[in-house]
């Protein structure tokens, strides 16, 4: 499962931030995960739980999934991103690689595989809170 | 907001002593072979070797190397399977042989996802096969990865060296190591690409004679090391290569 090397990620990238912020507690972290990312929430918290070092014992972890919004660059046509849509080994393909879209989805109505994700790909820091 | 992937990336890279990223101005100059071959004769050296194709729109070192049903484990990111002694990962475990049609920003965010989930192993060196020129791979990896070191191929065609000048003039400008350029598919005793790499204050590494069973051997990695390509290339790690220095390690909280 690589929610845990994206929970490593989120866990540096918040101690970093906490560190040059000068931050002696977080409190709070606010992730934004791009649905496209397949991400199984309960394993990334779980992941986030075990990895916390002490110097993030209370902060809490808020997920957000963002839906995944798709535009054709060719005709212009906007659609979303539908799991159900793909066979499981394109869906998991997605999971690792979420650029790997480019190869298995194409514009449900002009056919391009030309299209710009909107929203809704990767994982973000959103905001983080604590008391300096 | 930030990327958080980014922060992890010095800790994945971080068992790693040396990454050197075999580059060209140009496609067709034999870059993939050379990069595949390079990772090759290190392994047979005894090396602990890893080969990153980051190649994405038009991967082939899996077709040099001739695996197939190969793909890597899940262990809390991704390892890479070792095949002929080299750990080896491509985005062709994804794509399969299907085209990725991928713009510069998807190249850099595929590029950062798969630095920041895959899990090498502890490596003497990892060998980069990049995509040709100067593009979104080559300026997020000096971006992204300390201590980068290149190694440029070209051909003995004035427009393929064109292009290294460009290239090697700008990594010497961001301060990265160019470990010298190898001149791939000689075929007469032209002494221009040696005259051109002096002027440019770059080592010429090695002058490689175009050999026809250099074609034959795709896909056989036993047949390819016995080419004049992979003798030539295993003569490289003579001076350069073969006291490999520590990388900085990265600071990780």
């Amino acid at each position: 499962m690589h929610e845990w090397a994206l929970a490593e990620a989120v866990i540096a990238a918040t101690s970093e931030i906490a560190r040059k912020e000068g931050l002696i507690e977080v409190r709070e972290v606010k992730i934004r995960v791009g649905e496209l990312q397949q991400i199984e929430r309960d394993i990334l918290e779980f992941a986030l739980s075990q990895l916390k070092p002490f110097k993030l014992k209370s902060a809490k972890f808020i997920i957000e999934i963002v839906k995944a919004e798709l535009k054709c660059r060719a005709c212009g046509h906007k659609w979303f991103f539908k799991k159900e849509e793909l066979d499981e080994s394109t869906a998991e393909a997605i999971h690792f690689v979420p650029e790997i879209a480019h190869t298995y989805i194409k514009c449900p109505k002009c056919g391009s595989p030309d299209f710009e994700i909107l929203e809704g790909r990767g994982v973000w820091l959103e905001s983080i809170s604590g008391v300096k | 907001m930030s990327d958080p992937r980014i922060s992890i990336i010095d800790e994945r890279m971080r068992g790693i002593n040396r990454i050197i990223a075999v580059s060209s101005g140009k496609g067709g100059v034999g870059k993939s072979l050379v990069a595949t071959t390079f990772a090759l004769t290190l392994a047979k050296k005894g090396f602990s070797v890893g080969l990153f194709d980051l190649d994405f729109t038009s991967p082939s070192t899996h077709i040099i190397l001739g695996i197939e049903d190969v793909q890597p484990k899940e262990e809390k990111g991704i390892v890479p399977p070792t095949v002929h002694g080299v750990e080896y990962m491509s985005i062709i475990y994804y794509s399969r042989d299907h085209v990725s049609p991928l713009r510069g920003a998807d190249v850099s965010n595929a590029l950062i996802e798969l630095l920041s989930i895959t899990k090498w192993g502890e490596l003497d060196f990892l060998v980069i096969d990049m995509p040709p020129g100067i593009g979104d791979a080559t300026l997020d990896l000096i971006r992204l990865i300390k201590n980068i070191e290149f190694i440029i191929v070209t051909t003995p065609s004035q427009l393929a060296f064109e292009t290294v000048r460009k290239l090697a003039s700008l990594l010497k400008e961001l301060k990265i190591t160019v470990l010298g350029v190898i001149e791939n598919m000689k075929m007469n005793n032209s002494r221009t690409i040696k005259q051109q790499t002096t002027k440019l204050k770059v080592k010429l590494l090695e002058e490689i004679p175009y050999d026809p069973k250099v074609e034959k051997a795709i896909g056989n990695t036993n047949k390819l090391l016995t080419t004049i390509l992979a003798k030539k290339v295993g003569n490289i790690s003579l001076l350069d290569i073969q006291k490999p220095k520590k990388r900085q390690s990265a600071t990780y909280i």
